[in-house]
């Protein structure tokens, strides 16, 4: 009994939110990872541009709710993405057209272009702010609880009860879904394969007749899909705050680059990785070992390796060291 | 002389710039932002050096002006000795046990051949010596934090005169480079940006939340000062003498006495505070000025010519016989420790220390905006460009709510679009920088004023 009391304790505590944070992770070092890979250079405006979707996805549920459309149980938010989506690409690709390409037309070094993209930054998170404001917005609606600490607990009669968000088994449920598309259209589609080749050799693929402009056109696409989609999802579960969004790029650097830029498979499990180490460091392990350990060796102390203030500093050490042991990420991604 | 002209008169402007602010707002304010410009122009001179003269990237200046900041702390604060007496020696002991772990890693790596075996010694020693760490701090960094902690919580510093934190900032800056640059140079330039950028954030959160070394973001207020303070001058004889006579003509108008008394209290209030923002503005200028001409000489010799020659060409200048990671470490370490000069020149001005504002748009992505704006690889450049941009970075919102007014005269005053932008005013200067940085980046990549190389 105890021993599932302290499988419960885990599953309530790290499991389940390293999860639901790890898929929102991993679609931005998705995100990250393709424009790195396809585009050729480290897109610091990343957290600023899930920003920028999601702020479009908080003001159409705003209005939306105030027509009084909803979807019942479900966050009124999920009917507003593909609209989110729509405008934040027409974002990306004007942007593209009106700063990124000259550059890319130019075969300027990936250094200036990340310097760009720090002006992108600059001028996205201005748009946002004077749009919508810096103000902390939550703007989910619906049902907050699949399940209850307490009916669980009356369900099973343990001592520990299970809960789990309805924005968590959301986030994890769409972050497959959209991820298995994404991978179903790289791996299997003409479109995809030229993509990929287009990623791995310039030259080549050039020469055997693939449209650059039609693989940029459908990287911005993808990019805006997953950057919205993250962004939302990663809005639902906590907030909408876009001083926040603009500090997940770090942990998102870190996923892409763990996982090897470049490669979108490994930029998946890196979120993963990441959101795992940072929360497994972090989580006080008392309450779990009184329940595994005989009643005499009860720790008396918090048993947390690392104090919560260090969230951000586990993903950023664990990059460090891989950067230094394993410069192409755990899954071999580019060289670098 | 003719080819200093856009020199000249680039700066000529910059200058006309702020002396307008002081005829339209206030002396005050045009000193406080003439403070901030020189500040900012240390720290591109030290981004300069880094990119300008040998293309490496670090996006971590935030950690580095942290660190200056933190040398303020722990240079000029008075010792808090009954934080020492309980928690003093275990502290002590850590630090031994720091340099303990870095030497043995050190002497393994040298004695042990490359192996597994040598890996697994390694991470066994770093285990080893972080619970031995916790074990010995734990107690005590509650004893320190316990005491008095609403006024102190922390060690202290050593209660030296503030100035000499400057060079302390240096050292920690360029120290934290040497371990930086000796793990991440060897990285390609887009990922040091991306590992210096996550760098800086450990530092800094180790400054924000170790509560013990300068009572993280509980704050450090009323740290030293080397100008007198306002209330002293407003007190004494000299100052206001002085202020009688600078303002004789206008003074000699007024008739009655008790009038004049009150205007001319108000006036030393007014002057006391330009005093001391005028005792800052020597000091920086001093500092500017000094490391201006050292980074000109450093520039235009054989080091200089070297340095550039590594940027151009790394392979080149390495099968010329030049060690291209030791000029890397080296140039990585003196930009660094000029960014933590700036840094405790900062908090210096200030007047205290809060390591919650440090954050990488501010002190990263702005410093670089300033050196891209003003002119990479040219000194006069990238000082000019921290004039620029600071002026910008501050004096945005004010002009765009000017422009806002103006556009939206013709609404009525409650109109829900004119009340939001009005309100909205401040994000503006990030619409501007940003703009700033991508029109330069695309129609002038050289910046503002472009590098020059002297031929002889």
């Amino acid at each position: 009994m105890d021993f599932i009391n302290a499988i419960l304790v885990l599953l309530n505590y790290t499991i389940i939110p390293a999860l639901t944070y790890g898929s929102q992770l991993a679609l931005g070092a998705i995100f990250v990872t393709l424009i790195y890979g396809i585009l050729r250079f480290a897109n610091f405006a990343t957290g600023d541009m899930m920003s920028f979707g999601t702020m479009f996805a908080v003001l159409l549920t705003y209005y939306f709710q105030s027509l009084g459309i909803n979807l019942g149980i479900f966050p009124t938010a999920l009917i507003t993405i593909p609209l989110a989506t729509f405008m934040m690409i027409l974002y990306m690709l004007s942007i593209d057209k009106f700063v990124f390409e000259y550059y890319r037309i130019k075969k300027s070094p990936p250094v200036q272009l990340a310097m760009v993209s720090v002006g992108v930054m600059f001028v996205t998170q201005a748009i946002i702010r004077i749009i919508i404001g810096p103000a902390d917005r939550t703007f989910l609606d619906g049902e907050k609880f699949i399940l209850k600490a307490s009916e669980f607990k009356e369900m099973t009669g343990l001592n520990e009860g299970l809960t789990i968000k309805s924005t968590q088994a959301i986030t994890i449920l769409i972050t497959m879904i959209v991820v298995s598309i994404m991978f179903w259209f790289l791996n299997r589609t003409k479109t995809g394969t030229s993509m990929r080749a287009y990623s791995d050799n310039e030259d080549l693929a050039l020469l055997s007749g693939i449209d650059p402009k039609k693989v940029v056109l459908i990287t911005w696409i993808i990019a805006g899909i997953l950057a919205t989609v993250g962004g939302v999802l990663y809005g639902l579960d906590k907030s909408y705050r876009p001083f926040v969004y603009f500090n997940n790029m770090l942990p998102i650097f870190a996923a892409a680059i763990v996982g090897g830029i470049g490669n979108p498979f490994g930029a998946f499990l890196g979120g993963y990785v990441i959101a795992f180490a940072e929360i497994f460091l972090t989580y006080a392990y008392k309450k779990f070992f009184t329940y595994i350990l005989p009643e005499a060796l009860e720790p008396n102390s918090m048993m947390q390796i690392l104090s919560t203030d260090y969230k951000f500093a586990v993903s950023f050490s664990i990059l460090v060291i891989v950067l230094l042991f394993r410069p192409s990420g755990i899954f071999k991604g580019k060289t670098l | 002389m003719k080819q200093y002209l856009n020199v000249i008169t680039a700066y000529l402007i910059m200058f006309t710039l702020i002396i307008l602010v002081g005829v339209f707002q206030s002396w005050s304010l045009a000193l406080t932002i003439l403070n901030y410009c020189l500040i900012s122009a240390v720290m591109t001179i030290g981004a300069n050096i880094q990119w300008g003269y040998a293309g490496l990237i670090n996006f971590g200046i935030m950690g580095y002006t942290a660190l200056g900041g933190l040398a303020v702390v722990l240079v000029s604060v008075a010792p808090v000795g009954e934080a020492w007496s309980v928690g003093g020696l275990n502290m002590m002991i850590c630090l031994g046990v720091i340099i303990g772990i870095v030497f043995s890693i050190r002497f393994t790596l040298k004695k042990i051949a490359k192996s597994k075996k040598r890996n697994y010694l390694i991470a066994a020693i770093i285990i080893i010596g972080i619970l031995l760490l916790r074990l010995i701090s734990a107690p005590a960094i509650e004893s320190i934090e316990a005491v008095e902690p609403a006024k102190t919580g922390f060690l202290g510093g050593l209660g030296l005169p503030v100035l000499f934190s400057w060079i302390a900032g240096a050292f920690l800056a360029g120290g934290l480079a040497f371990v930086v640059g000796k793990v991440a140079l060897g990285l390609r330039a887009d990922y040091l940006a991306i590992a210096t950028l996550l760098i800086a954030e450990i530092v800094v959160s180790i400054i924000k939340h170790e509560d013990w070394l300068a009572r993280g973001v509980k704050n450090v207020i009323g740290l030293k000062r080397p100008a007198p303070y306002e209330i002293n001058l407003q007190q004494s004889p000299w100052f206001i003498d002085l202020v009688e006579k600078f303002h004789s003509g206008k003074l000699a108008l007024i008739n009655s006495v008790s009038e004049k008394q009150e205007v001319l209290n108000q006036l030393v209030i007014d002057a006391s505070s330009v005093y001391v923002k005028l005792c800052f503005t020597g000091l920086f200028l001093t500092v500017v000025i000094i490391l201006l001409i050292v980074t000109q000489k450093a520039l235009y010799s054989p080091w200089g010519r070297m340095m550039r020659a590594i940027r151009d060409n790394e392979e080149a200048a390495g099968a010329m016989g030049k060690n291209v990671v030791k000029q890397h470490l080296l140039i990585f370490i003196l930009g660094s420790a000029i960014v933590g000069i700036a840094g405790a020149m900062m908090v210096t001005n200030d007047g205290l220390f809060t390591p919650g504002s440090y954050r990488p748009m501010r002190y990263t992505f702005v410093i670089w905006v300033m050196v891209i704006v003003g002119g990479t690889g040219n000194n006069f450049g990238a000082i000019l460009g921290g004039f620029v941009v600071w002026f910008l970075w501050v004096e945005a919102a004010p002009i765009a709510l000017f422009f806002i007014n103006l556009f939206t005269a013709h609404l009525p005053e409650t109109n829900e679009i004119r009340v939001h932008l009005i309100n909205s005013a401040p994000y503006f200067r990030f619409l501007v920088i940003g703009t700033a940085l991508l029109v330069i980046m695309r129609f002038r990549p050289q910046g503002i004023l472009p590098e020059k190389i002297i031929k002889n």
